[in-house]
C-alpha cells in the first residue's frame, strides 16, 4: 500500500462528489484491516495518509489504533502538524470523525497506561485499565459482546462486535457515552459529540454488524 | 449478556496451502487458505486460526501473503501461530492484517520474546500457544516441535509465566488429545485457566459438540478451538453456537 496524496476524484454523474476519506496511518496494527473494511462498504475515496495536508482537507476522518496508548499517542504526535490539522478539521470545521479502539481511546484527556499519557482531550475522561471484579471475568475483554446504545445516535444499532482490550473509556459526562458493553461491570462501547465518533468494538472485523456500520459512519450527516 | 464463548476454527497451513481444512463442497480451491477463511467468515465463525506448520523461517512470506490476502476479503478476527520467533515476525504478520500472533517454540527457550511483543504490540495480540502432555497425575509438561520434543518445564508454571510476561490469551493444547476427537484435556485446561487472568482458549481433542461445552464449563475455557469437526462438516459453527446456548452459556447469534 502506498501513501497516497490524492484528490478527490469527482463523479459527475448524478452531481455525487465522491468524498475523501482519510484513513490516518500512524503505523497501526489495524490500519490494513480498517481500509481493506472500509472498501469492502464500497467507500471509492479512500486515501490511506500519514499527511496533515491530506487530513486537513478530507471531507471524513478515521482513526485506526491498537495496542498501548502512550505508543499510538506518540506515533502520532510524531507525525509533524497532524493532531493540528485533525483540530481544526473536525473540532472547528466538523468533518465527521471516526476512531476506533485505541483510536477512540485517545479522545480522551489521558490515558494510565505504562505511565500517564496526554490524550487529545476531545471527549472528557480517562483510560484506565479494566479491573476484573472475579476472577471468572479475563482481562483482556477479548470476544464478541453487545453494543448497547444508551441514545438514540445514527450510527448505533443494537448488535454484536468484536473487542480486544485491557483498558478502557472511563468517560467523565454520561451525556458522552453513545453505547456500552457489559464485561464484568458496564464498559464504553461508543462514544462522542457533535461529529465526533469513537468505538472501543473493532467495525473492522466484526463481520457483518461492523461493514454495516462503517457503512453508515461513511452515510453520517451529523 | 457478557462476553461470547468463541468458537474457533483452525486452518493448519504448509507452503500457504491447507494442509488439513475444509470439506466444504463448493469451494473452488479446497487447498487455498483464503478460500477456507472466507467459507468460515461467512458462516460466523467468531475468529479464526491459521496454524503454519510449514514455517521454516526462509518461507515466512508465504504465510504473510496468506494473511494479507485473507485479511482483505474477511472480516473477523485472525490468530496467527507456527514460526513466530521474534517480534519483527510478529510485526509483519500484525501488518499484513493478524490481530493476534501466537508464539510457541520461541516462547520456552527464549520467554522474553513474549514481552517484547506485548511491549511493542500490546499484549491483546499476544498468544501463548502451550503445548503439554500430561506426565504424572495432575501434572503436565511443556513439549515442543509438535508435540516431539520434552522440555521438563511444567505447564502450569509456564503458563503462569507467560502471562506475567504480557500474553493477552494462552492457546492450550494437549498434545495427548490432539486428532483422538476424545475430547479436551480438561483437567490441564482447568488447571491452568484457574491460575490466570488471561482468556484461555482450550484446544486439542475436539470429537462432537458437548466436548466444547465440556471445555468450558469443566475446562474454564473462554474459547474453543477445533479443527476435523468443522472441516469434514461433521457440524457447523452455528450447531456449535446452539449447543453452547442450549448449555447456558453465552454464545454469539440468537438463532
Amino acid at each position: 500500500m502506498t501513501r497516497a496524496k490524492e484528490t478527490p476524484f469527482l463523479r459527475l454523474k448524478g452531481s455525487l462528489v465522491a468524498e475523501t476519506i482519510a484513513l490516518i496511518d500512524f503505523g497501526a496494527g489495524n490500519l490494513h484491516s480498517v481500509h481493506n473494511a472500509l472498501m469492502a462498504t464500497g467507500a471509492s475515496g479512500v486515501v490511506v495518509t500519514a499527511d496533515p495536508d491530506v487530513v486537513a482537507k478530507a471531507d471524513r476522518i478515521v482513526l485506526p489504533g491498537v495496542g498501548a496508548f502512550g505508543a499510538c499517542r506518540d506515533a502520532l504526535s510524531a507525525i509533524d502538524g497532524m493532531i493540528a490539522a485533525m483540530e481544526r478539521r473536525v473540532r472547528q470545521e466538523g468533518a465527521p470523525f471516526l476512531g476506533i479502539c485505541v483510536g477512540m481511546q485517545l479522545l480522551a484527556d489521558k490515558g494510565i497506561e505504562f505511565g500517564e499519557h496526554q490524550g487529545l482531550g476531545w471527549i472528557s475522561g480517562t483510560v484506565h485499565a479494566i479491573e476484573a471484579p472475579s476472577a471468572d471475568i479475563k482481562i483482556p475483554h477479548m470476544g464478541w459482546n453487545d453494543v448497547t446504545p444508551t441514545t438514540g445516535h445514527d450510527l448505533l444499532e443494537v448488535g454484536e462486535a468484536y473487542y480486544l482490550h485491557g483498558y478502557h473509556f472511563d468517560a467523565a459526562n454520561a451525556a458522552d457515552i453513545f453505547a456500552t458493553t457489559f464485561h464484568g461491570r458496564t464498559l464504553v462501547s461508543a462514544i462522542g459529540r457533535d461529529n465526533i465518533v469513537g468505538v472501543q468494538f473493532h467495525p473492522e472485523k466484526s463481520q457483518a454488524y461492523g461493514l454495516a456500520f462503517l457503512k453508515r459512519f461513511l452515510e453520517w450527516k451529523p | 449478556m457478557t462476553v461470547r464463548i468463541r468458537v474457533i476454527p483452525c486452518l493448519d497451513v504448509a507452503d500457504g496451502r491447507v494442509v488439513k481444512g475444509v470439506n466444504f463442497v463448493d469451494l473452488k480451491d479446497a487447498g487455498d487458505p483464503v478460500e477456507q477463511a472466507r467459507a468460515y467468515d461467512a458462516a460466523g465463525a467468531d475468529e479464526l486460526c491459521f496454524l503454519d506448520i510449514g514455517a521454516s523461517h526462509e518461507k515466512r512470506d508465504t504465510i504473510i501473503d496468506v494473511v494479507r490476502r485473507t485479511a482483505e476479503v474477511c472480516f473477523m478476527p485472525v490468530t496467527v501461530g507456527g514460526g513466530v520467533r521474534t517480534a519483527d515476525d510478529a510485526r509483519a504478520l500484525l501488518m499484513a492484517g493478524a490481530d493476534k500472533v501466537a508464539v510457541n517454540s520461541a516462547a520456552v527457550s527464549r520467554p522474553e520474546v513474549v514481552s517484547d511483543i506485548a511491549g511493542r504490540f500490546g499484549s491483546q495480540c499476544m498468544v501463548a500457544s502451550i503445548d503439554a502432555r500430561q506426565v504424572d497425575e495432575g501434572r503436565w509438561e511443556i513439549f515442543t516441535h509438535g508435540g516431539r520434543t520434552p522440555t521438563g518445564i511444567d505447564a502450569l508454571e509456564h503458563a503462569m509465566r507467560m502471562a506475567e510476561l504480557g500474553a493477552g490469551e494462552l492457546l492450550v493444547t494437549s498434545m495427548d488429545r490432539d486428532g483422538t476427537r476424545d475430547g479436551y484435556d480438561l483437567s490441564l485446561t482447568r488447571a491452568i485457566a484457574d491460575a490466570v487472568s488471561i482468556p484461555v482458549v482450550a484446544s486439542g481433542g475436539v470429537g462432537n459438540l458437548d466436548h466444547m461445552v465440556d471445555g468450558v464449563i469443566k475446562g474454564g475455557a473462554n474459547a474453543v478451538l477445533a479443527a476435523s469437526i468443522f472441516h469434514f462438516g461433521q457440524h457447523s459453527i452455528s450447531e456449535a453456537h446452539d449447543a453452547l446456548r442450549a448449555a447456558g452459556l453465552p454464545a454469539r447469534g440468537s438463532s
